[in-house]
């Protein structure tokens, strides 16, 4: 069973390709980072750049769930379809989320505002039913909760994007700017 | 934290700065522990750590009180949890309100403040301290103890308590034969699932002769409802680093890679933080203590895919590839990451490699005859004690469930309990006495998996459990194999016919023989094992699935197609409560006066059930 390699096979196999490939899906990541999601022309001038067929950054692109070919909204939505969650009724959670906006799970609504997303496992179980909002974590979540959580929550959204307005403003006052009233 | 002055060069560097550690530290000097991980960071953790530190300033008991930032305590369904050490005194459920009490209370007067106290709800007892809690009583916690004393930010509390002595006694007074003999003794096996000899993987490894090898740590804990793997990552990171570090000088590995899945950013988080610091102190990179050996460690995300935790599925990954599973063999030790002798290890069974180098005869004490040590099960689902539980291998899963995890919510029945995750099965009552060890679970159709436990209650309807794992399996399978591909989609929409009334009793058949197909024609051991949820419901519930298919009834009033809400015309009040909320329009009725619901128009959504206060809606 003993196999050896040498140093001229090692350079062969550790080509420099390889190592191109290895990052991809690190590389992947930080466009999606960047654009929210893979857009065609930054990932044809990747296939370029790093000499990687188009095909294979689209085939790895499509397979691993978290990256996104379509922009993706500018808030979040994610509930955590785990075992734990579900036997505690997540499916009805994601059914009203998905009601509520007109949106089914890896969509993003119209005026791009909301994305929702079902994940297989958050890994915090004990929180189960759990709705991820904008990192925001919501637990024991029920059907009826919904529609005041959206509600609290898009005004929350609201205030901060007018004070980081007001703060764009050069504003020097101390005043928080009028917004929605806090609960 | 303090900044990290000198290198550690030898052996001695490590015990001077260890001794100099403890001194600082005394086992009787008071902290306060405050639950990072989480669940109880949901609950407000981070901003009761915060009020603690400054409570303390205003006191002035900054130099004589410290505060731990600790990862998961375990008990996740009585977060926030705040424990006063070394008494170990254990509040539950703390607000930032009680910040002060308990210092002034408890950390100054030593008094206990009742009210914060665990009670048990079964007998209504309360307990001041943690080991006395009927939920730590019974487990064994080597590896999720230390997470008590260990701030996951500094090395220097893992290094108080004796910290990467088993990587200097390793690398100083071992050969990598004696350290695999050592972790062959222990009868280590894999706790990702599969439970294969972790000395006997390395042994074969150590065999390859290479100029190049590699050692991972799979952290791409994909099995929905477990999160054991993130906890250790989160709570312990050094003690996973030490293990990958001990491993890869016994197989001859200079590199190492931790592949964690991205829906864990605050591990990823952590892992790099404990590299930097490994890195500083001269733990990790060229010439290790002093010994000669090389190694470094590096982190590759994932990006969301169950079947990359498949061990050549990940590499294929790592290597920047669509995460498919290859024929084995050959087997990873003879051609894995870029060709070369690789070693996959799962998280938790490295962070018991320590612990064996460390305290070998102690290790194989813990366990069964085949199964040594301990195993942390995420204890889920409808249980009243929700958390993390790490237990002697061997212990019932009665004992689990009932005695540590206080036996199931709001006083309903037991139904069943799902161990393995997607590649697992269900248990009913009449197996609870099984003890968990590898082989007993896998020949009652279920398997040991990566320790999720999850409870189901008589509100669980089991063909809805086993169209949930095949719905999830259709969405990961990676689609190389045809019969896993395709016969998953089969089986579920045969699945979805039965839990939508229009099931056939030719169905049950059906499935069966498609479930034996795709357990035999499958490559990877996900696949073959993704007909357990479908063969151990239909072998342990199978009334469940003839209630369905015969009288079109869902014994666990889950199945949308065959309940119905209706109004308790008794009990509603008619305050309108029901009416208002309804999506549909489907309830009508005069204020003050009993409303009704019009099936014609009801989603079933559950709503007016979730806001009624009166207990009037009757799902049936």
């Amino acid at each position: 069973m003993n196999q050896s390699f040498g140093v001229e096979q090692k350079n062969n196999f550790k080509g420099e390709q390889e190592h191109n490939n290895h990052s991809i899906i690190t590389m992947l990541h930080e466009i999606q980072e960047e654009y929210n999601y893979l857009p065609e022309n930054v990932l044809r001038e990747l296939s370029k750049e790093k000499n990687v067929p188009l095909i294979d950054l689209y085939r790895v692109a499509t397979f691993y769930s978290l990256f996104s070919l379509t922009p993706k909204g500018k808030h979040k939505i994610v509930t955590c379809t785990g075992t734990a969650c579900h036997v505690r009724g997540s499916e009805k959670v994601t059914e009203e989320i998905s009601r509520t906006l007109g949106i089914e799970p890896g969509e993003t609504t119209e005026d791009g505002e909301y994305s929702l997303e079902a994940v297989n496992c958050l890994g915090a179980c004990a929180l189960a039913p759990l709705v991820v909002i904008d990192d925001q974590y919501h637990a024991n979540m029920t059907p009826g909760q919904i529609s005041s959580l959206l509600k609290e929550s898009k005004k929350e959204m609201q205030q901060e994007e007018m004070q980081q307005e007001h703060m764009k403003s050069n504003c020097h006052c101390s005043r928080v700017p009028i917004g929605p009233k806090e609960k | 934290m303090r900044s990290l002055q000198q290198k550690i060069k030898t052996v001695a560097d490590l015990f001077q700065l260890q001794e100099r550690l403890k001194a600082e530290q005394p086992v009787d000097k008071r902290y306060i522990a405050v639950c990072g991980d989480t669940g109880c960071s949901v609950w407000g953790s981070k901003s009761i750590k915060d009020v603690f530190q400054e409570c303390l300033e205003y006191k002035g008991l900054e130099g004589q009180v410290d505060i731990k930032f600790t990862g998961c305590l375990g008990l996740c369904e009585s977060g926030p949890v705040v424990i006063i050490c070394p008494e170990q005194v254990f509040y539950q459920k703390v607000k930032e309100e009680d910040v002060q009490e308990i210092v002034e209370k408890t950390v100054q007067q030593g008094e206990v403040i009742e009210r914060l106290l665990y009670q048990d709800t079964a007998s209504g007892q309360k307990y001041v301290y943690m080991d006395e809690i009927p939920f730590y009583e019974k487990q064994q916690r080597i590896l999720m103890g230390d997470n008590l004393k260990i701030d996951p930010t500094s090395i220097y509390d893992y290094l108080a308590l004796g910290g990467y002595r088993a990587l200097a006694r390793a690398l100083t007074k071992m050969t990598p034969l004696d350290i695999i003999e050592e972790v062959k003794q222990s009868k280590l096996r894999g706790r990702g699932g599969a439970g294969f000899s972790a000395g006997n993987k390395w042994k074969e490894c150590y065999d390859m002769n290479a100029d190049t090898k590699y050692m991972i740590c799979n952290a791409d804990e994909g099995d929905p409802g477990a999160f054991m793997d993130r906890s250790l990552l989160e709570g312990n990171p050094h003690s996973v680093l030490e293990g990958l570090m001990i491993g890869g000088y016994a197989v001859g590995a200079n590199e190492g890679i931790i592949y964690v899945r991205a829906e864990y950013p605050t591990a990823v988080e952590k892992i790099k933080q404990a590299l930097g610091q490994a890195e500083e102190l001269g733990l990790l990179g060229a010439n290790i203590l002093g010994s000669g050996f090389d190694f470094q460690i590096s982190v590759t995300i994932g990006a969301g895919a169950f079947v990359s935790g498949e061990t050549s599925a990940m590499i294929a990954s790592i290597e920047g590839r669509v995460g498919e599973p290859r024929q084995k063999p050959p087997r990873l030790a003879q051609r894995g990451l870029w060709r070369r002798p690789t070693v996959v290890n799962n998280v938790e069974s490295l962070a018991n490699v320590p612990y064996i180098i460390r305290e070998g005869t102690r290790y194989r004490q813990t366990g069964t005859e085949k199964s040594k040590g301990t195993k942390i099960f995420s204890l889920v689902g409808k249980v009243v004690n929700t958390g993390l539980v790490e237990v002697p291998l061997g212990l019932t899963l009665r004992e689990i469930i009932f005695e540590i995890g206080g036996g199931i919510k709001d006083g309903k029945n037991f139904k069943a309990v799902q161990t393995g995750g997607p590649s697992g099965g269900c248990l009913p009552e009449y197996l609870l006495d099984t003890p968990t060890d590898f082989e007993e679970l896998n020949d009652v159709g279920s398997m040991m998996g990566s320790g999720g436990m999850i409870v189901m209650d008589e509100e669980t309807c089991m063909v809805d459990v086993a169209r949930y794992f095949l719905r999830f399996l259709r969405d990961e399978s990676c689609g190389k194999c045809f019969s896993c591909r395709e016969g998953i989609i089969r089986m579920l929409e045969i699945v979805d016919d039965i839990t939508e009334g229009t099931g056939t009793p030719g169905h049950i058949e059906l499935l069966r023989e498609l479930a034996g197909v795709v357990k035999d024609s499958t490559l990877c051991g996900l696949g073959q094992t993704s007909a357990n949820p479908v063969l151990s419901t239909l072998r342990y519930f199978e009334d469940e699935y003839w209630s369905h298919i015969k009288d079109k009834k869902c014994p666990g009033r889950v199945c949308k197609a065959l309940i119905r809400f209706t109004i308790d015309q008794q009990n509603c009040t008619g305050c309108g409560v029901c009416l208002k909320n309804c999506p549909e329009e489907a309830i009508s009725g005069e204020k003050k006066e009993a409303h009704v619901i019009n099936p014609e128009l009801c989603s079933r959504c559950g709503i007016c059930l979730d806001k009624c206060k009166f207990d009037a809606i009757i799902k049936s």
